[in-house]
């Protein structure tokens, strides 16, 4: 019988916002799911960020932000994706996601947005489902 | 205490783990400490709150967090929160000024002007105070990661502008030990961080007696998991490892202990909060006249500033945080706060809209005017149910705060990740009861409303400010004396390492228009930067 290996996540805290609650709740949760997870700590830079998920050779890119500021640091983590050849790591984002940036988000590559409140079993749910 | 509940009643126990009888008399309060622990407002041990008589000589401070954008726009958000009725500032700044870095660093990018206000050089001070009187309104900078600059900056444009620095008041949260627990502007490690702090205080008692240069925050601790015992029991850790520190640096406890002064969180069962910080207040006058030795009364007040909290509002049914937000201002009126600073309905959102901002003024405004609050001292004293959940909360406050000693003392603690591993074990708890509905949250697992249509007009974020500050910042560059600013920027650095007091030099280094950057690089240069310890 072939064991597969677990899926590998990595939950990283990118640019300067501190709050990292949600993101080491989510943290636990995945593990406790049955996921491979590292949590990067705070104040990654995107290409910190696209560097360590190279190495790890991880299915699951997870930013959180809560500053607000996902929009440009998703623009600037799209260009890394392909820099790194991470464009087949399944990439979701955490945080406060306003309604109308989620397509905003998905155009740039995002495959899902999970907004403050998101039940935790629908992003391992998610990440079940999507990850090849 | 034991207690017993009737068979036909479900059990209630409070966040804290402290039972809940379904009915309190004299008994219980004498079970757990007695009446005569009580005392009177303005005496020793201060339950009933600092002062002889509170909000009968004067309010509350009304103090909300406001900034953002530049400091053009945020000194109009501080005039149009003073028109509304404001009577304290509370300044935000953007997270590249949080933590000590330029506007055009890389690494600020998307980040300029939007939780606060960015800040690159005393030019920016200048602007966002002007037209202010600092006697009058006094001035809190939330700032930690950067306070040193920061509040450098704050004395030389005081100064600049004909104040007497050792007649200023005002404040600087400027409290790093809880910035490695939960909010996370830290910039150094443990111990140079720990330092500066000191060195702010230590030149605070010396040239700014009127001045508070630390709050102590249980807020953010609670804010990341943290039950309202812990809050309170770390919150008093962490002002004991400053005393500490600066004792060991030669001062005498009253020399500077009564400057210091609190930040506490307000939301839950609001009984279990008033009962926190009448104990909170007991608890601390008596670890300073017992354990420090201080003689001074005014080194033994709990001075504070509550409201928030973030954490209890929602963004489901956003209008219902305003009724929150009522809810957790009578909490801190009724626990004596001095100062009052709410989140603002549209918290889950956004920063505040001036809307939201004013909504949260008016709510205080309405205790003060219409509802009585001022008119008598800890109204609630006497009452069976209080003061025996104060007496357990105190006895539970004490039992943990030996028990973070008797293991090694909090910033061993906080240096290891045990302190922030248990505050984010217990947030992790805490969602999944809420997912599985054990804990009920109205909007959230119970009162919903399918298909929501949340309406909340947000503040509109500018990108543009970035351009515009970082223009300014190039400005004051080319315009400054380049020669006195280096050599200025190289004495603080030459100060932090002889482990001489930074303030001086720092406050030399502003007036000579030196960058937050180049202060916060100097300072990494000498100690360092801080690695976060990731456990789980």
């Amino acid at each position: 019988m072939v064991m597969d290996r677990k899926i590998r996540v990595l939950v990283a805290k990118v640019g300067l916002d501190g709050h990292d609650v949600g993101a080491k709740v989510v943290v636990r949760s995945l593990m406790e799911a049955g996921f491979d997870v590292t949590y990067t700590g705070l104040r990654q830079s995107p290409e910190e960020i696209a560097r360590r998920a190279r190495e790890l050779d991880v299915d699951v890119i997870g930013l959180s932000i809560l500053s607000g500021s996902h929009m440009p640091l998703c623009e600037t983590f799209k260009t890394l994706r392909k820099e790194y050849g991470l464009e087949n790591v399944l990439w979701i984002v955490g945080g406060v996601v306003p309604d109308e940036d989620q397509a905003p988000l998905k155009a740039l590559g995002v495959d899902a947005a999970f907004p403050v409140d998101t039940p935790l079993e629908s992003i391992a749910e998610f990440i079940r489902e999507n990850v090849s | 205490m034991k207690t017993k509940s009737p068979a036909d009643l479900a059990p209630v126990i409070n966040e804290s783990g402290i039972e809940i009888k379904p009915v309190y008399a004299a008994e219980d309060v004498e079970a757990t400490g007695g009446h005569g622990r009580i005392g009177n407002p303005g005496e020793f041990p201060f339950t009933r709150g600092i002062h002889k008589h509170m909000y009968r000589k004067r309010p509350w401070t009304m103090r909300q967090y406001a900034g953002f954008a530049s400091p053009e726009e945020t000194n109009e958000r501080f005039k149009y929160l003073i028109a509304n009725g404001q009577t304290g500032l509370n300044v935000a700044f953007d997270l590249p000024t949080q933590v000590g870095l330029d506007s055009d660093d890389p690494m600020a990018h998307g980040e300029v002007g939007r939780v606060g206000m960015a800040v690159d050089t005393l030019k920016d001070f200048e602007i966002a105070f002007k037209g202010i009187d600092l006697d009058k309104i006094t001035v809190s900078l939330t700032i930690n990661g950067a306070a040193t600059a920061l509040i450098a900056m704050y004395f030389a444009m005081a100064e600049n502008r004909g104040y007497d620095v050792a007649r200023l008041r005002g404040t600087a949260q400027n409290d790093i030990l809880k910035e490695f627990i939960g909010r996370g502007t830290w910039v150094f490690p443990v111990e140079p961080s720990i330092r500066l702090v000191g060195d702010t205080i230590l030149y605070c008692a010396e040239h700014a007696p009127l001045y508070s240069p630390v709050s102590v925050c249980g807020y953010h601790i609670r804010e990341s998991g943290a039950n309202p015992v812990q809050e309170m029991a770390y919150a008093f850790c962490i002002a004991r490892a400053y005393i500490d520190h600066v004792l060991a640096r030669g001062m005498k406890i009253d020399d500077f202990a009564s400057r210091l002064s609190f930040n506490f969180d307000i939301y839950g069962n609001l009984f279990e909060q008033v009962a926190k910080f009448r104990a909170g207040r007991r608890l601390w006058a008596t670890i300073l006249k017992n354990e420090y030795g201080a003689e001074d009364p005014k080194s033994m007040w709990l001075r504070m500033i509550a409201g928030g909290g973030g954490a209890g509002l929602t963004i489901q049914q956003p209008e219902n945080n305003i009724v929150r937000g009522a809810y957790y201002a009578l909490i801190s009126a009724l626990s004596g706060t001095q100062t009052m600073a709410l989140c603002c309905y549209d918290e889950a959102y956004t920063i505040p809209s001036e809307k939201a901002a004013r909504t949260s003024l008016r709510t205080m405004q309405i205790l003060i005017e219409e509802m009585g609050l001022c008119d008598t001292v800890d109204p609630l004293a006497g009452s069976y149910y209080v003061e025996t959940l104060t007496n357990q909360m105190e006895e539970k406050i004490r039992t943990l705060i030996d028990e973070v000693d008797a293991q090694g003392g909090i910033v061993q603690a906080v240096k290891e990740g045990r302190i922030q591993d248990a505050v984010s074990r217990q947030a992790f708890e805490h969602r999944k009861k809420l997912e599985r509905g054990e804990i009920r949250k109205v909007g959230v697992n119970c009162y919903e409303v399918e298909e929501e249509e949340r309406s909340v007009e947000c503040h509109p974020f500018n990108a543009e400010i970035c351009t515009k500050q970082i223009k300014r910042l190039e400005s004051v560059r080319a315009k400054r004396n380049n020669d006195t600013a280096t050599c200025a920027v190289r004495r603080v650095l030459d100060d932090a390492r002889a482990e001489r007091n930074v303030m001086p030099g720092m406050i030399d280094a502003v007036k000579a228009y030196a960058t937050v950057g180049e202060l916060t690089n100097c300072l990494v240069e000498a100690f360092g930067r801080y690695e976060e310890p990731i456990r789980f």
